[in-house]
């Protein structure tokens, strides 16, 4: 879980100096985290052996995030919707839902083996100048 | 920032009061414990003060989740307290808001269990 936190912090960091306001850097921050423990906690199966990569970066435009495993994969369209009455009081199943609220942009790469997660924030609309 | 959870009794409730994170290895197995251990020792009303609790990711909306579960499934309740908006904001985002009863009061969550 160290690195976890560290991910979370980075994250933190680079939000905070991206002009983004309290609560969007909360979100980004919570986003980034969610997927860090995914990659670690379904991805990785909390295997010490294995390892998470993290990607941070400020591209002017955007907050990109790129969070990678090494672990079977997942498939997110299979994933099932956390807010649906038969899933509402299941122990688990949240992240993915979490992250695609936060973040503008949401993107799923099987790596064989491993997901490569980017996430994406706009640091301002698309289509206005930033 | 760990969980710390301190118990005290009022007027027949148990509450917790929480402060801290709320997040896989940092508090929601603490959390569990500190819910399931009330339930076996007798206490059926619980009241989760939330109020100095600044972050919960879903693995402590889960375990939100699972104590609210076993206390009913055991003829309990888990009732929350003083959410601040940053968890407020989660757990309507989730929908888990419709789940619990929430109070922004003492009094009138300790209230609610008579």
């Amino acid at each position: 879980m160290e690195s976890v936190s560290e991910v979370e912090a980075m994250a933190e960091k680079l939000a905070g100096q991206s002009g983004l306001d309290e609560d969007e850097c909360f979100r980004v921050t919570m986003a980034v985290r969610e997927a860090a423990v995914n990659a670690v906690l379904h991805g990785n199966e909390y295997d010490p052996a294995k390892c998470i990569t993290a990607s941070l970066e400020n591209t002017g435009k955007a907050l990109v995030f790129v969070i990678s495993d090494e672990g079977r994969g997942v498939d997110p369209a299979t994933l099932p919707d956390p807010r649906d009455p038969e899933n509402l009081l299941r122990g688990t199943g949240r992240g993915i839902f979490l992250i695609r609220s936060f973040m503008d942009e949401v993107h799923f790469r099987q790596l064989h083996p491993g997901t490569e997660l980017t996430l994406v924030k706009y640091l301002a609309p698309p289509g206005e100048k930033a | 920032m760990a969980l710390t959870i301190a118990s005290r009794e009022v007027d027949g409730v148990t509450v917790l009061d929480l402060s801290g994170r709320i997040t896989l290895g940092e508090g929601s197995v603490q959390l569990r414990e500190a819910v399931r251990d009330l339930i076996s020792k007798g206490s059926r009303n619980i009241l989760l003060n939330m109020s100095d609790v600044n972050y919960i990711d879903s693995s402590g909306l889960g375990e939100l989740v699972s104590a609210f579960t076993t206390a009913k499934n055991q003829g309990a309740s888990v009732k929350l307290l003083g959410l601040t908006k940053k968890v407020k904001d989660v757990l309507q985002l989730t929908k888990l808001y419709t789940v619990f009863d929430v109070y922004e009061d003492e009094a009138g969550g300790i209230a609610s269990f008579k």
